[in-house]
Parts: C-alpha cells; structure tokens; sequence
C-alpha cells in the first residue's frame, strides 16, 4: 500500500481516520448518556415486569456470539483489503452483513415480542430506557449494514483503490465499535438485570 | 532516508490473522463465561456484579487492542489522548449521574420506603 500512496495521500488518511476515531469518541459519550439512564431507571418499572422477567439470556448469548463473529470476519475481511484481494474481501463483508442483519432480525423480534405482550416502551421508566438504548444501537447496526451495502457495491465496481480501502478501513472501525458496545449493553443490561 | 520508509514507518496498524484469532476468541470465552456464571447463579449477588463487570472491562480493552489496534500507533499517540478524554467523561457522566440520583431517592422517600429501607439496609 505504501507504493502506491504518496506522502501528501497517506497524511490525509492518517487525519480522515483520526477524525473517525474522534467521532467514534463523541459517540462512546451519547452511549454513556443512555446508560446512565438506563442505570438510573432499571428499578422504575412502575408496577410492571422487571428485565429478570423479561428477557431470555439465552437468546441474547446467541445475538452477542452472533456478533462477535461478524466483528471478526470484517477483521479478516480487513486484512484481505491490505493483501489487495478483491474477491476474498467481497466475500467476508458480505458474511459479516448477513450475520449483521441476523443480529437486526433477532433484536427487532425480541422487541416486536416485548411490544406484543404489552410490554412496550410505554409501560414503565425501565422499558424506556432500555427500549432508547437497546434501539440506538439497532440504528446504528442497520446504518452500518447500508453503509456495507454501499461500499460493497463500490468495490465490485471501482475495485481496491485508496479510496474504496479507507472507506473500509472506516467502516471497519465503525462495526467493531459496535460490538464494543455491545459488550456493555450484554453485561448491564441482560447479565446484571438477571443476576 | 527516502520517503517511501517515511511512509512505512507510519503505516497505519492492520493486525494480523493470529491477533484477531486470539482476540476474537478471548471474546467468546469471557461471554459464555460470564454467562454461566449468572445462569448457575455462582456467587452472591454482589460478588457476581463485580465478577461480570470486571469480565466485561477485560474484553472491552481485548477488543480495542485486537480489534481497534489501540496503542500501537507512534508518538504522537492522538487515538490514545482522544481515548482518555472520552473515558473520563464516560465515568464523571455514569457515576455522576448514579451518586446524585440514588442521592436524590434517598432523601425523596415516602414513610413506607423509609422503613423498608431502614429494615433492609440497617437492619432496624
């Protein structure tokens, strides 16, 4: 990669990525804001079921193994992108959207499970708050899976250049965030709410 | 020295197949680990919290550095500092917010709270 970029392309990467990681930061912060929520309302459930009633910790172990591997094929997808093999990254992005998507389904039926019960965002403090943070991750998984589509699209046209290998490298950056995350919405929200 | 080692020296860091395998499964084993642990119910409640929050602390750092490569780039560490910043707000932001709110239901208690709560945690 360093033969093909010059000196003045490559300082532009470094600070469009740098300037992602910043994003990535602010957005670490707006998480915060809806798990000190969500931390402050989990016992407000005003009469209603708690999430120890709610939630099935089996099905959610499934949604996090589930999205831990899609973190991983787009680490290996991103490897293929630094070894410039067009097919191979095609291939491994397209895995990690359909687990992606796999993740989306589960999360919007054990929402869609929730809702049909009367359980839905209306019914307590602690559904809100779980419902508010729950869902923004969902947006932001659903965001990432277009941005796939997008860039996946891209590729099978433009191929490897800089530029479709820097979107991807942000993209990267932005799926793995997720499942950073996630690991905080699993443990707080499903592990401790059942312990 | 020529540009091209320049550029090189600075490459941004990519892993490789062994660091991703080896963070990808320390990921799965601290999940089902602490899933199992609350499903057996391995502990008291409270040295169960502490258990699984820890767990979830240790993947969160095998996954900025194995999967976010955090802590790999060269002086000067911008990710690192952007990292540090976000961490302390983080912590002033959740913490700040749970002290002055369990605060604020301790001394909002109706009667009937209250003797719960002295029952419950003074044990009067």
């Amino acid at each position: 990669m360093s033969k093909s970029l010059s000196l003045a392309e490559h300082e532009n990467n470094t600070k469009t990525l740098f300037g992602f990681w910043t994003y990535l930061m602010t957005d670490c912060v707006l998480f915060a804001s809806l798990f000190a929520a969500f931390a402050v309302l989990r016992n407000n459930t005003y009469g209603g079921p708690s999430g120890k009633e709610l939630f099935s910790l089996h099905f959610v172990l499934i949604e996090t193994i589930i999205l831990l591997v899609s973190s991983y094929t787009c680490g290996l997808a991103m490897l293929a992108v630094h070894r410039r093999d067009k097919r191979a990254v095609l291939l491994l992005f397209a895995v990690t959207f359909a687990l992606g998507a796999a993740f989306l389904g589960m999360e919007l039926s054990e929402f869609h499970h929730l809702a049909q019960e009367g359980n839905s965002w209306r019914r307590s403090g602690f559904l809100s708050s779980f419902f508010t943070l729950v869902g923004t991750h969902g947006l932001h998984i659903a965001t990432g899976l277009i941005w796939m589509v997008v860039l996946l699209v891209q590729v099978a046209k433009k191929g490897l250049t800089t530029n479709t290998a820097r979107r991807l490298t942000l993209l990267s950056m932005f799926w793995h965030f997720l499942d950073v995350i996630w690991i905080f919405i699993f443990t707080i929200v499903y592990l401790v709410g059942a312990a | 020295m020529n540009k091209r080692a320049i550029v090189s020296h600075h490459e941004p860091p990519t892993g490789n197949l062994a660091s991703y395998t080896l963070g990808f499964v320390l990921s799965i084993a601290l999940t089902v680990l602490a899933y199992l642990l609350v499903v057996n119910h391995s502990a008291m409640r409270h040295t169960l919290l502490v258990i699984i929050i820890v767990m979830a602390l240790v993947q969160f750092l095998v996954q900025l550095i194995f999967f976010l490569h955090l802590g790999t780039e060269t002086k000067p560490r911008w990710k690192l500092l952007a990292f540090g910043f976000m961490v302390m707000t983080v912590a002033i932001l959740v913490f700040g917010s749970l002290w002055i709110m369990d605060n604020l239901n301790y001394h909002m208690m109706s009667p009937a709270e209250e003797n719960t709560y002295l029952h419950d945690h003074e044990g009067l």
